[in-house]
């Protein structure tokens, strides 16, 4: 276990390290350069910028200004100064994880708690009306973009019926207001949880089909157990393994979801922080989002697997 | 037959005479029979053709121009003239929805050709070599999709300047590792079936056995990975169009006739802006969507969901 546990780990780190290498390529073949950072817009061409492009290695070769750039970001924590306001990538970016995972853990919550049952449902009863409401709800799922079901629920649900606020995270600023919060929470959740939650549907359904024409759950209903207890008991605890290393597959379009849903509802998260600086072109600040949602793709990744392993006891870990 | 035959084979395999008079069928009768099977596939293939259709004789559908504006007739709700309404610019939406259709197809058919072509090569060669070669390129695949799909298609298409191949240029690029990874697994499993070892015994080139004999058993689940290829780019370009990153005004697509939506006072006054091209979108991608899961059906039964 420890040792599957080390691997795992282990075979993380060439990943992050290509990662970092693409967002260095990406960083070059982006128009402009770190020093427009300080560069003065009144002083405009006449400004010498030499002794900024010394400082930062801008005038070295790429390969010595990657590992320049990679030690700056691994032993400091520096992703590079926004061209905006100067102040640190990675600070802005701390500051809008939360927003974002509050966000995110809330729709993947209610995609849960929704589309696994349903998927229990559509499997059991197959072939039922409620199985094909199911099918159209999950394909619907699949080929709704997000943007516009959000911009939908906007106009129906804000503007038009004014059940729940335009946007935002909260509207007392003065202290923290559970209600508040909520109530400004709900609506991109449940936008949000309208994609997932069709995938999660999809899969618990096939699982569970496929894991019913098991022997062992034959044996089971030869036993004579309940169909309820055969269900619950024997068949979901294993069809319910691959769902979670679908959401540990499905995070780096989760991510590019919630870019969408903060965009339209005004959510003050890392994905409306990307794409504001891309309107600006503000590369250091979209790198560092890029960056920083693949070191939380791989890590959610990587607990994935590591909870699958924890939970399913037939995983052999081969020695090779 | 000049070729020293195998006397084994011939003595023991005897055709009963009945069983000649099975006709062996076509190919692709036995698979539209198995996709005719399923209703919503068959819904898929309808909407589907109904779209490709308005886009082909786009000239001879649209009521107006699309390029058109009419300034005195901006933001009209829909009516007989403007059965879509009008948008802030006094383009006929429909005729725009229509022109789109032409535009937003085509982007995302060309894109999958693209991201097919790349993959394949790029997958077949992963798994040709093998090895530490293989190894390194399915790690940089691995880097790739654990980049968030759209922040990844957003920062290549702010480095870009935005136009209609920029944005199949940056669908191609993202959109490539899916079928590179298929291929490259497809050669690993196959490789090791008893046909491929015959081939490579009778001392055909590893090559050509990818070619002849990898390959072509790979193409039905292509074909299901290249249709929903094409509902993903669909939603990938009205997406980046949403955001002013793809197609560009005064060119038609169906994303970017929503970004004026994302003022609030638009989407509440000229509701209709809004909801004409995201029904065209979603009915498109839907019927991709099932014409794809009708098609994996079909082309082979054991890969039922």
């Amino acid at each position: 276990m420890t040792i599957y546990f080390i691997k795992r780990v282990l075979q993380a780190i060439p990943l992050l390290f290509i990662i970092s290498i693409i967002s260095f390529i990406l960083m070059v073949a982006a128009p402009g350069d770190p020093a427009d950072a300080y560069r003065n817009p009144e002083l405009g061409a006449s400004q010498d910028l030499s002794g900024v492009i010394k400082h930062l290695g801008l005038d070295q070769p790429y390969h010595i200004q990657y590992l320049k750039w990679l030690k700056a970001l691994v032993l400091e924590g520096n992703l590079g100064y926004s061209f905006q306001d100067g102040r640190p990538v990675l600070e802005k970016i701390v500051e809008r994880i939360p927003a974002t995972l509050t966000l995110m853990g809330t729709a993947i919550l209610l995609a849960f708690i929704i589309g696994i049952p349903m998927g229990i449902y559509a499997a059991v009863k197959k072939n039922s009306l409620f199985d094909y409401f199911a099918l159209i709800y999950s394909n619907l799922g699949y080929s709704v973009p997000s943007f516009w079901i959000a911009l939908m629920a906007l106009l129906v649900f804000s503007l038009k019926l004014d059940i729940f606020p335009m946007g935002g995270m909260r509207e007392n600023y003065d202290s923290f207001d559970l209600m508040d919060r909520l109530h400004h929470l709900a609506l991109p959740a449940l936008v949000y949880a309208f994609g997932v939650t069709a995938t999660k549907t999809r899969f618990m359904r096939s699982s569970l089909l496929e894991v019913i024409q098991q022997d062992y759950v034959r044996t089971a209903r030869a036993k004579g157990l309940s169909e309820k207890k055969v269900i619950l008991k024997h068949a979901l605890r294993n069809a319910l393994l691959p769902i979670i290393t679908l959401l540990g597959f499905q995070l780096p379009a989760l991510f590019g979801g919630a870019l969408f849903i903060e965009q339209v509802f005004a959510w003050p998260g890392m994905g409306r922080l990307a794409i504001e600086a891309i309107y600006v072109r503000d590369y250091q600040v979209i790198m560092g989002t890029t960056m920083i949602g693949a070191i939380m793709v791989v890590l959610g990744n990587l607990i994935a697997d590591i909870l699958y392993a924890v939970v399913d006891p037939r995983i052999q870990y081969s020695k090779n | 037959m000049n070729q020293l035959s195998n006397p084994v084979v011939n003595n023991q395999i005897q055709v009963p005479e009945e069983e000649k008079e099975y006709k062996i069928e076509n190919r692709f009768l036995v698979i539209w029979r198995r996709y005719k099977k399923n209703k919503a596939a068959v819904l898929g293939l309808i909407i589907f053709s109904f779209f490709a259709l308005v886009a082909i004789f786009a000239p001879w559908l649209a009521p107006h121009d699309p390029y058109t504006y009419d300034l005195y007739d901006s933001s009209l709700p829909p009516s007989w003239d403007h059965p879509f309404g009008t948008d802030d610019l006094g383009g006929d939406i429909l005729s725009r929805v229509i022109y789109g259709a032409r535009v937003s197809l085509s982007v995302a058919i060309v894109a999958m050709l693209f991201s097919m072509v790349i993959g394949i090569i790029y997958g077949s060669i992963s798994g040709y070599f093998g090895g530490w070669i293989d190894n390194i390129m399915m790690r940089i695949v691995d880097a790739i999709s654990s980049i968030p799909y759209f922040f990844l298609l957003l920062i290549i298409a702010s480095i870009m300047v935005p136009s209609l191949w920029t944005t199949i240029l940056v669908l191609s690029i993202v959109g490539w590792t899916g079928p590179a990874r298929y291929i490259r697994g497809e050669i690993l499993s196959i490789r090791k079936r008893d046909y491929v070892e015959a081939a490579r015994a009778t001392g055909e080139k590893k090559f050509s056995v990818i070619f002849y004999h990898v390959l072509p058993n790979a193409i039905a689940p292509l074909t299901v990975l290249a249709t929903l290829d094409i509902a993903g780019n669909i939603l990938s370009e009205s997406a980046l169009s949403f955001l002013g990153l793809g197609i560009q005004v005064p060119t038609p697509s169906w994303g970017n006739m929503l970004s004026r939506s994302q003022e609030l006072t638009t989407l509440l006054d000229y509701p209709w802006m809004a909801i004409f091209p995201g029904i065209c979108i979603v009915l498109t991608a839907l019927s991709i969507n099932l014409i794809g899961d009708g098609l994996r059906d079909a082309l082979d039964p054991r890969m039922k969901r």
